[in-house]
């Protein structure tokens, strides 16, 4: 096993996969460490998926400056990286009059932040294009660059991309320690044994506080996990053409309304503590407190629609709470990236630049890479074809012909590239978030049996070996008795 | 190119199997059936377990062996099937699209019969809040895990629901060598046939809780424990009752839903307290030559009252086909009254020929002593029906002579409502 690279990321989430894809464009040996068996599994994939338009952080912030320029990126990263997203602009509706003053508010600070194209609309015009909003609407601010994206395909195809491009991930590998000489870094512990790098990048999300300890900077800084939990509807249940916020509050930007990049309609965030960084289960209370926040919105929501709940974790930092990305004075060959909470996903693309950025500035000679190729196709996907292009598809390999999940029509031919991708999906959910198998209305009732099938078959291992997400989540533990 | 056929049949169970044959028989010459699974039978192949086939054979069969009369006959007047072949499209103008590993195929029918069957409803349905491991799973699936691929899915089950699958897979679990710690439902009652529960439960010594429901799921890579709770009357959770029970498994049987996407998309209206789509008395539904049966329209208990209604769509399908249908006629509207929840058909044609009509209902609460059923229009009871009992897990079927209906109903213009008293 090759333990030598010029640099190795922490952490496989937004931020450390669109960092290993930016660097995949050079010359240098780039290693990804992720302790989780997949990319982006929290909070890099449950969260409210907009990519905001940056009206909100504070003018001045990195929060500010990185999100209004992470916004640009993606309007042109998600095409190119073949990322599912729709570009619908977001709202923020203010019911009644008392509400009205904090539309300009936002519209003041987002003119500070040189956010495009935002005006206010009247709550009149508005019911027109959404015709379910609460009718006490009095006015939205209206931001058109604002879109929704796939988080965990955005995940995905950045990681993809960057492997095609040269980059290694290991999984199930996590972070332990650095290795120090003087103070620079120049390498790490894993369970899986020790690397050695010229570069460190913390990117570890909800664990980078711990990161940046173990470099022995930033002790005052914590995370304190909370919980954010989402509803998820029936597209064909109700139907909304909009990013819908209520206006903020102390707490956040409140419960959503939205559309998502596959039809489907979210609602959430709750706000609720979590027990630790891996709790992600849901509750009672904040269930209720997702439905009754989204009916202020719409007040027509009916929760026996609903056809999937999920939680994520918010990696709130316990100081000023803007983002932190740096290159330490203290220590050398390490770039520290902490407290990237929302609108951490929409800032993305500019917070790994900036790392590249500050590596360029601590000495490092980027040389291109000539076989550098920045575009992703993604795979074929047999739903969101038409008629001529499914045939086409059936023809060109028998395996699109076989839907395996038939609410969302998932064929085994897309199970099969999933296993077989770059970023290998080895567990039924791993193929879950790669296809969208089992996320509709049955929720897997009719293809649990043969997914496990088709992965046995394709991963050469015994039925009994398949997972749900990794060892431990086994689906049969034994054959029946008489066979 | 499109093929074409006479009367096409989605779904290869009972309810399909059944209306296929009498297509046939009714004189429809080309008559196909696509099946997404890779054999004939529906649910059937998994129900391993007796009590198929009361009505129609007088026999108490395995699933598989009631299945298998039907397939036999549809062999025998030589039914086309395709397996392992799905149909994503249905148009209001009969064109079907379904895809299989032999490529991607269009369909022209002269009649189409809807017999896809139902799904489960599941854990994000009802909304079990707690972590997301393996080990959760509806009972249908197990069923199919257990009884078709041959897979033990755990080892101490927790089952949620007193419907029929939940308990005869509690018993079959055991069977395995499963350790089924108890079975809780949220209703005061039984939601299953008293029989399950006897012959289920009862002499496996399976624990049965009502008014209790699964408050949380635990665990991260599989299920560790489930707490319950009891609900009160007005099923509202009950604080300080809560119970840790450990197990690895928890299996779901909280009801079940027509499978109706593709009805949807030929435009078929559908009707909200069934799940299914609106029928006659032919099984036909609103767009002219789709007819509809089975667990698609509303979910029957016991199967060959699907064979009945495949019957009788396969039949009206083959003679829409052919030219040969009776142009839609005043139809009286069938509505759930009293005590009902709900009434197939929909509505009953006011010229009607032959054939017994079959009205299935379920009515809303425990009734232990003789109900009357009756029909009326508003004022009038216009028939009336009894019987020895009444709940809401079975299904009851009243058998009308068609004449007998046309005489009484002759004046009527409004709806006729059901009600149980
Ligand atoms: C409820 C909620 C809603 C949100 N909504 C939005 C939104 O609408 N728009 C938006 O822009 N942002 C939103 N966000 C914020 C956004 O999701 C995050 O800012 C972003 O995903 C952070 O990405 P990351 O890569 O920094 O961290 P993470 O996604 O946490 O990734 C860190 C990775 O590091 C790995 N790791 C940690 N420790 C180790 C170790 N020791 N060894 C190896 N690997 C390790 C983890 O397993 C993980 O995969 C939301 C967040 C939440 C929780
Ligand atoms: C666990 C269980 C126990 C039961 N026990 C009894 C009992 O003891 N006694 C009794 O009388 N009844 C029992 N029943 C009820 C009986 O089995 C059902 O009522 C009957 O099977 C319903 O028949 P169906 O043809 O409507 O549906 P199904 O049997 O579900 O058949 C529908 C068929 O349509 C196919 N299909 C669906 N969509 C498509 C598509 N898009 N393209 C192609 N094919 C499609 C499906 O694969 C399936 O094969 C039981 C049911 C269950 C689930």
């Amino acid at each position: 096993m090759k333990t030598n690279y010029d640099v190795i990321i922490i952490g496989s989430g937004i931020v450390g996969s669109l960092i290993a894809r930016y660097l995949s464009r050079y010359e240098l040996s780039v290693l990804v460490v992720e302790k989780q068996a997949d990319v982006g599994m929290c909070p890099s994939s449950a969260n409210s998926a907009i990519i905001h338009a940056g009206y909100d952080p504070k003018p001045g912030s990195v929060k500010a400056a990185m999100n209004a320029e992470g916004n640009k990126i993606w309007h042109t990263l998600a095409p190119e990286l073949g990322i599912m997203h729709k570009k619908t602009g977001s709202c923020v509706a203010a019911l009644g009059e008392e509400e009205l003053p904090v539309l300009n508010e936002l519209l003041e600070n987002g003119k500070a932040n040189k956010i495009p194209g935002l005006e206010i609309i009247s709550g009149k015009d508005f019911i027109k294009k959404e015709p379910l909003i609460n009718p006490l609407v009095s006015g939205v601010l209206w931001a058109p660059t604002a879109m929704v994206i796939d988080p965990f395909g955005a995940v995905l195809a950045a990681a993809e991309n960057a492997v095609t491009n040269g980059v290694e991930y290991l999984f199930e590998t996590e972070f332990t320690g650095f290795i120090f000489n003087d103070n620079t870094i120049t390498g790490i512990h894993t369970n899986k044994g020790d690397f050695s790098c010229r570069w460190a990048i913390n990117a570890a999300g909800l664990y980078s506080d711990e990161v940046a300890h173990k470099a022995g900077i930033r002790k005052g800084f914590k995370i304190i996990p909370r919980k954010g939990g989402y509803l998820v509807f029936d597209a064909a249940k109700f139907q909304i053409n909009n990013v819908l916020f209520p206006v903020p509050s102390g707490l956040g930007k409140g419960t959503l309304v939205s559309v998502t990049t596959h039809g489907n309609i979210l609602i959430g965030p709750d706000n609720e503590p979590a027990s630790g960084k891996e709790d992600t289960s849901t509750t009672a209370s904040g269930m209720a407190a997702i439905i009754s926040g989204a009916k202020k919105l719409i007040p027509t929501i009916d929760e026996r629609n609903a056809i999937a709940m999920y939680e994520g974790i918010r990696a709130k930092g316990n100081g000023d709470r803007d983002f932190i990305i740096e290159r330490p004075d203290e220590i050398n060959a390490f770039i520290n990236i902490c407290g990237i909470e929302s609108p951490g996903f929409a800032s993305a693309p500019a917070i790994a630049l900036k790392a590249v950025e500050l590596m360029k500035e601590g000495g490092e000679n980027f040389k291109d890479k000539k076989s550098w190729n920045p575009v992703r196709k993604p795979f074929p996907h047999f739903h969101r074809m038409n008629m001529e292009e499914k045939a086409a598809l059936v023809k060109q390999n028998p395996a699109y012909g076989r839907i395996v999940c038939r609410c969302e029509e998932v064929t085994e031919g897309e199970i099969i590239d999933a296993i077989h991708s770059p970023i290998p999906a080895r567990t039924y959910d791993g193929i879950k978030r790669r296809t969208w198998l089992g996320t509709g209305r049955c929720q897997g009732a009719f293809d649990y049996p043969r997914v496990i099938q088709i992965l046995a078959r394709e991963l050469g291992i015994d039925e009994t070996e398949v997972t749900k997400k990794g060892k431990g989540s086994e689906l049969a533990f034994r054959r029946t008795k008489w066979l | 190119m499109a093929l074409t056929y006479d009367v096409i049949i989605i779904g290869a169970g009972p309810a399909g199997l059944a209306a296929a044959i009498e297509a046939k028989k009714t004189g429809a010459q080309r008559v196909l059936i696509i099946e997404r699974n890779n054999e004939p039978g529906g649910i059937l192949t998994q129900c391993i377990h007796n009590g198929f086939g009361s009505v129609i054979f007088k026999k108490d069969l395995p699933g598989p062996s009631y299945a298998h009369n039907f397939i036999t006959q549809a062999r025998e007047v030589e039914i086309e099937m395709l397996f392992d072949t799905m149909v994503i499209d249905i148009t209001p103008n009969r064109s079907i699209y379904a895809t299989s590993k032999n490529g991607f195929m269009e369909f022209q029918a002269g009649a189409i019969v809807l017999a896809m069957g139902c799904r489960e409803r599941t854990r994000s349905q009802i909304r079990i809040p707690g972590t997301r491991p393996a080990g959760v799973f509806t009972a249908g699936m197990v069923q199919r895990m257990v009884n078709i691929e041959n897979l033990m899915p755990g080892k101490n089950f927790v089952i949620l629901g007193s419907g029929d699958i939940g308990m005869i897979m509690a018993r079959r679990l055991t069977l395995e060598g499963a350790n089924v710690i108890k079975v809780v439902e949220l209703m005061p009652y039984l939601t299953g046939l008293r029989r399950n529960y006897v012959q289920c439960l009862q002499d496996f010594n399976i624990p049965l809780e009502l008014s209790t429901t699964i408050k949380t799921i635990n665990g991260n890579n599989r299920v560790e424990s489930v707490e319950t709770l009891k609900v009160d009357e007005s099923l509202k959770q009950i604080p300080g009752t809560e119970q840790i029970i450990p197990c690895d498994s928890v299996l779901l049987s909280v009801g079940l839903i027509p499978e109706n996407e593709l009805s949807k998309k030929a435009g078929v209206i559908l009707d909200p307290l069934t799940g299914g789509p609106e029928v006659d008395e032919k099984m036909a539904t609103n767009i002219p030559g789709i007819f509809a049966a089975g667990n698609a329209v509303t979910i029957y208990d016991l199967v060959d009252y699907v064979s009945e209604a495949g019957f009788t769509a396969g039949r009206n399908a083959a003679l829409f086909a052919s030219g040969n249908t009776i142009s839609p006629a005043d139809t009286i509207k069938i509505l759930p009254g009293e005590n009902v929840r709900t009434v197939v058909p929909q509505a009953i044609n006011k010229q009607l020929s032959g054939n017994q009509v079959l009205i299935e209902l379920r009515v809303t609460k425990d009734f232990p002593s003789p109900v009357k059923i009756e029909l009326t229009d508003g004022d009038n009871v216009v028939l009336a029906f009894r019987e020895k009992y009444a709940r809401p897990a079975e299904m009851i079927t009243l058998k009308i002579n068609p004449e007998l209906f046309m005489e009484k109903t002759a004046g009527i213009s409004g709806a006729l409502k059901v009600r149980a008293l």
